[in-house]
């Protein structure tokens, strides 16, 4: 069975959408029997943490099969270091965004929202585990689907806006990976990644499929200027599809820099690394300022998000100034773990987050910030979890939220002190926008009667926060047994980025 | 030589974390003398085994401690962990914080005895002293940001305690950010630390500092920085944020908003030294830049003068207090900056004792004036709380310097050492902590006589036992019942910090200051030790004491005392008349020399004016403007589009051809080229 850990987690979530869906609206056995499979998932992932060894081979628990024999085109799935933790991630997600679900899609096709839910998730876990570039090509265009449907059926008012920009712009750019990678086949005669990676290009080549990949993972992570499809998509979508959406979907954007444009195009990658660290400092400063003056809540967590993932893509594209100029591949390594965890750290923190909005708005259905206020008076709970949360997001030390900001930083100075000095600068924008935030909506006297009505957080709520929470301090405390597992993987990656293709 | 117990360690640590978590989380539960126990009970057990380090460390004969407890990441050659570094200087530290806390702790019994944040409040001052310890103890630059940001957390919770009062809440969030511009320099300090000397471990830091004379930072083509001199900057920009050093000094005044026993654990004794307590670790790397150390020498000073003089026209008697601290953190940094590393760690000693109890006492006082904290509406307390008034003399005459207070031994000793050092700015430094002592002494003694001299200013209206509710004042300086001394809780942690202020000074000037106590843990070089030559003519503290009588800073203070003496005591009208006669002055020193306007305009409304700009000219005209545009740009050739599909089939077959010819041809040119 452990030979096919991979397949099932990718289909258990998907066939369990089926008989989710067959339960109907009526009653809760539709809700009883997603939640089951999530938590299912979520156990098979733990077995795939305890399966995975750190000192194996580069790839493990790998999976093939012929699927479209003409084409030389595999079912073939495998797992590092970074794909273990990524999975976790999702499945992780995945039973949160269910609980969170609970009462609050009740009226409006329970069934059908889970039944997407658990879609997504096995979608996701695709991505991270397929091999073949094909194979991850479709699962990642796939995934748009139930997320199109997520925000089309319970979204907001705007929604129909929201979804067709969201899916025009990632579509847009998967168009582009599409034709790079029909291009590679045409060289390599298969889409196994693996061999992609080894495969020779010259320098004029890889330029050009260095940006068809640029547009592609752009857009989805997303940077400066294709970003302004995130916060309308996050504005309309219902909680959970703002969830799935920050902490998992984003995810896709970087994990694609990591596996396609990082390995197979390394030249051209490092020779417009200066471009993509500017993209990645842009954010930082520009969307930081952008954040602070946001009047929805959604919004500027979505702004946030993306000022976040800067730091991604900052850290990823550093190691080649470290490994190629400087030959410096501590430097490098601190980088590109700084630049994975922090997509970690920014899984659960923003993730929260958006619960912790959703927890707001099922009470008073409004994001705008003006609405609220002193909900620490009548919602102590929820003021805790969300000051904590928010602290997270300012990257204080002992949360999540400092680990890869902190790498990223340090590396960044070993690089270019300049780079490290406009990536610093989010302690104080970052600061400023999340606790300005917290000043308006948590601290102060009560604003409104709606708000003096406010109950507290039930136990579902405080189940689905204290989990995030319990992820949040867990790495922020202790982040060695993360690095340790993605470890071996990211040395492995550094060290193929020093070495030219050309 | 033995090892101190890494148990212990562990113990001293975690046992006000366990207080802070079950008054937390479990407030409700063990209710408000179960929370006060448990936190009381783990800043104890913290106490006393930092006093059985110290003990161990300086009489048991104890090695120096340094091991890591755990690995935080190991990424190549880069390490950073959790670990404790316990030499002479943190095992002072612990101690100074453990027992301050310990006081502030039980005074709080008394002091929130009415307020309904009673648990939180308990909760949030034993997280603070973990915070706290984990920063003086830890043993790598992780760790110890660790600590500097989690005290800096506390102290954002504890400034926004009462948070309905909008003026908390923007303090609190003042303090924060001004502090995380501190920050700011010091990740990158760490940073720099990283790249110069990879490693983030103190020791091996400082094993390698000596390489960093050779190294340079490449700044534009033809500017080379001393790499030392950048670690030292930038590592000073964050103790200038916590240590609230000009021009970070802003967010201090503001966080008196906080409850008054955190005023003096946080804002006073012991977070607000943290940045002190930083240089003189990083002693090893900063007696590589006399130029950092020279900017660290005029910040410093500047500080310890021109805050002080704001200190004179306050009212409020938390203010003044908190403009004195402000001053008094800048004669610490002032030594740091001539390498009197031991000196400003003195200073911080003694001072973290008079200066907790100058707080405690004026917290003291509040209560007794029924939070009313306007100096203007008191007066002629001393009969009225006698233990208060002669516990608060003994603060007051130690922060002046009063020969034999302990604060004359840590401030005299840095006044004439910046007097006998040549470094550049030390002149300029000089005169300003030298008439420093002059304005310590205005304000301090201007504080006793307004609050405990003279005829009361207050008015008694008895509410015949129907208003309980003494917060509700509605006319300032009137009170229900009249003032009277504050419970044992309040005035037993007053009298167990005068002791100290009083006495420390005398006993441990001698090793402290003049020897060699701090061992290796304080690195100076031989040409920068001012102390040294200072300690060839130390003939013992009782010498020291009689000949302070004739020294500059002790006819500075007498000035002050005659002067304050005669204008509030003998002729109050007096104070009204100066300040009309020098107007533009006082105005400047009213307006703390526009340090909050000018921030406020610029930075905060500025940054919310380009934040705005950016995103309607940014986000919404440009990029979506471009989105919008294309889009309808694709709406206008869809439709052209759809006349072509006019159904006839000449059309279509026309367009094949025409599509059929552009293939071939393109062909045809790509395969000739």
């Amino acid at each position: 069975m452990s030979n096919h850990l991979l397949s099932l987690l990718i289909w258990l979530p998907m066939a369990g959408a089926i008989p989710v869906l067959i339960a109907g609206a009526r009653g809760s056995t539709s809700r009883w029997i997603a939640l089951s499979v999530a938590v299912a998932t979520f156990i098979a992932s733990v077995f795939l943490l305890v399966a995975y060894r750190t000192d194996g081979p580069l790839m493990q628990l790998v999976e093939s099969y012929p699927w479209i024999a003409s084409l030389h085109v595999n079912y073939a799935l495998g797992v590092d270091g970074i794909s273990v933790a990524l999975i976790l991630l999702t499945t992780f997600v995945g039973v949160l965004v269910i609980v969170g679900a609970w009462d609050v899609i009740k009226d409006n096709k329970p069934h059908q929202y889970m039944a997407a839910m658990l879609v997504l998730e096995g979608l996701l876990v695709g991505v991270f585990c397929a091999t073949d570039a094909l194979l991850f090509y479709v699962f990642f265009e796939a995934m748009l689907i139930p997320m199109f449907i997520l925000i089309g059926i319970w979204g907001g008012p705007r929604r129909v806006y929201a979804t067709l920009k969201f899916f025009i712009y990632t579509f847009l750019g998967s168009i582009f990976m599409l034709i790079g990678l029909i291009y590679l086949y045409q060289k390599a005669g298969t889409f196994d990644m693996a061999t992609l990676a080894a495969l020779p290009l010259t320098m004029k080549e890889q330029t050009w499929l260095f940006f068809a990949f640029l547009i592609a993972f752009a857009i989805k992570i997303p940077m400066v200027p294709v970003h302004t499809w995130l916060p309308d998509a996050h504005v309309e979508a219902p909680t959970g599809g703002s969830v799935v959406l920050a902490a998992v979907m984003l995810k896709v954007g970087g994990y694609g820099f990591l596996r396609f444009s990082l390995p197979i195009v390394p030249d051209a990658s490092a020779h417009y690394a200066w471009l993509v660290i500017v993209l990645s400092l842009i954010p930082i400063v520009y969307i930081g300022y952008v954040a602070l003056v946001q009047e929805d809540m959604k919004k500027l967590v979505a702004y946030s998000s993306i000022a976040h993932m800067g730091f991604v893509t900052l850290g990823m594209f550093i190691v080649f100034m470290l490994v190629r100029d400087l030959h410096n591949f501590d430097a490098a390594n601190l980088a590109m773990q700084g630049a994975v965890v922090q997509m970690m750290s920014h899984g659960f923190v923003s993730g929260a987050m958006f619960s912790c909005i959703g927890v707001m708005y099922d009470r008073l259905h409004t994001r705008r910030i003006a609405d609220y206020g002193g909900m620490v008076n009548v919602m102590p709970w929820f003021a805790f979890f969300m000051v904590f949360f928010a602290m997270a997001n300012v990257g204080l030390p002992g949360t999540s939220g400092f680990v890869g900001e902190f790498m990223v930083i340090l590396a960044s100075f070993s690089a270019n002190p300049w780079i490290a000095l406009v990536a610093a600068f989010t302690l104080i924008i970052g600061a400023g926008y999340t606790l300005w935030l917290i000043k308006r909506v948590i601290w102060g006297d009560v604003t409104s009667d709606k708000v003096a009505a406010m109950k507290d957080i039930n136990g579902r709520e405080a189940f689905v926060l204290g989990a995030f929470a319990l992820a949040v301090l867990v790495i922020g405390v202790w982040p060695q047994p993360l690095v340790h597992l993605m470890g071996g993987s990211i040395d492995h990656l550094v060290h193929q980025l020093a070495i030219s293709k050309t | 030589m033995h090892q101190l117990s890494t148990s212990i360690l562990l113990i001293i640590v975690l046992a006000p974390l366990a207080g802070a978590v079950l008054a937390g989380f479990f407030g409700r539960q063990i209710g408000r003398a179960g929370a006060h126990t448990v936190t009381i009970l783990g800043v104890g057990i913290a106490c006393a085994l930092s006093f059985v380090v110290l003990y161990q460390l300086v009489w048991g004969g104890a090695a120096n401690y340094n091991q890591d407890i755990y690995t935080w990441f190991q990424i190549g050659k880069f390490h950073a962990s959790i670990g404790f570094m316990i030499d002479r200087l943190s095992a002072m530290m612990m101690v100074v914080v453990t027992f301050v806390s310990l006081m502030v702790h039980i005074y709080t019994i008394g002091y929130m005895a009415d307020d309904d944040g009673y648990t939180r409040f308990f909760s949030y001052i034993a997280l603070f002293t973990f915070s706290m310890l984990m920063l003086v103890m830890s043993n790598n630059f992780m760790q110890l940001f660790f600590g500097w940001e989690a005290v800096g957390l506390v102290s954002y919770l504890l400034i926004g305690f009462y948070y309905k009062r909008p003026s908390a809440i923007a303090a609190n969030l003042k303090a924060f950010l001004v502090n995380r511009v501190g920050d700011f320099g010091f990740v990158l300090g760490i940073g720099a630390v990283l790249y110069f000397l990879g490693t983030l471990d103190y020791q091996a830091a400082f094993d390698h500092a000596p390489s960093l004379v050779e190294q340079t930072l490449q700044i534009t083509q033809h500017t080379h920085w001393s790499a030392a001199t950048v670690i030292a900057v930038l590592l000073f920009i964050g103790a200038m944020g916590k240590s609230a050093q000009v021009p970070l000094h802003v967010w201090l005044p503001d966080s008196m908003e906080g409850p008054t026993p955190i005023s003096a654990l946080i804002h006073a004794a012991t977070m607000v030294t943290a940045g002190i307590y930083m240089v003189a670790r990083m002693s090893p790397i900063y007696e590589l830049s006399t130029t950092a150390l020279s900017l660290v020498l005029v910040i410093g000073a500047t500080g310890a003068f021109f805050t002080g003089l704001i200190g004179i026209v306050q009212n409020d008697i938390k203010r003044v207090i908190a403009y004195s601290t402000l001053s008094q953190l800048g004669y610490m940094t002032a030594a740091l900056g001539i390498s009197a590393y031991a000196g400003a760690v003195y200073h911080l000693m003694t001072h973290a004792f008079f200066k907790a109890l100058l707080f405690l006492g004026a917290g003291s006082v509040i209560i007794a004036m029924h939070h009313e904290q306007d100096m203007r509406y008191m007066g002629g307390l001393r009969k009225r709380m006698p233990i208060t008034y002669l516990t608060m003399w003994i603060g007051s005459l130690a922060l002046c310097g009063v020969p034999f207070f302990s604060g004359f031994y840590s401030k005299d000793a840095i006044i004439e050492a910046v007097g006998e050092t040549h470094r550049w700015g030390a002149t300029y430094a000089y005169y300003c902590v030298l008439f420093g002592a002059l304005v310590t002494a205005l304000y301090t003694f201007r504080l006793m006589h307004l609050t405990f001299h003279g005829k009361p200013r207050y008015k008694v209206v008895e509410s015949h036992g129907h208003d309980h509710d003494v917060h509700v004042h509605h006319e300032p300086g009137v009170l229900s019942h009249p003032p009277k001394e504050s419970p044992w809780v309040v005035t037993v942690p007053l009298i167990l910090l005068a002791i100290p202020s009083l006495l420390i000074g005398y006993f441990t000037a001698g090793p402290m200051l003049y020897g060699t106590w701090f061992g290796k843990a304080i690195h100076v070089q031989e040409a920068h030790d001012v102390l040294a030559e200072m300690a060839t003519h130390f003939h013992g503290a009782f010498r020291l004491g009689l000949e302070g009588f004739t020294g500059w800073p002790f006819v500075l203070v007498v000035l002050g005392f005659a002067i304050t003496t005669y204008v509030y005591i003998f002729n109050p009208p007096m104070a009204g008349r100066i300040q009309r006669m020098l107007k533009p002055v006082y105005v400047v020193l009213d307006r703390k020399f526009w340090f909050d306007e000018v921030y406020q305009a610029v930075f905060a409304r500025g940054g919310v004016k380009l934040g705005r700009m950016l995103w309607k000219a940014g986000d919404h005209t440009v990029i979506d403007g471009a989105i919008d545009g294309s889009a309808s740009l694709v709406q206008r050739i869809a439709s052209g589009m759809r006349r072509l599909q006019s159904g006839y089939l000449y059309h279509y077959a026309f367009a094949m051809i025409l599509g059929l010819i552009l293939l071939l041809g393109g062909f045809w040119w790509f395969g000739h080229v």
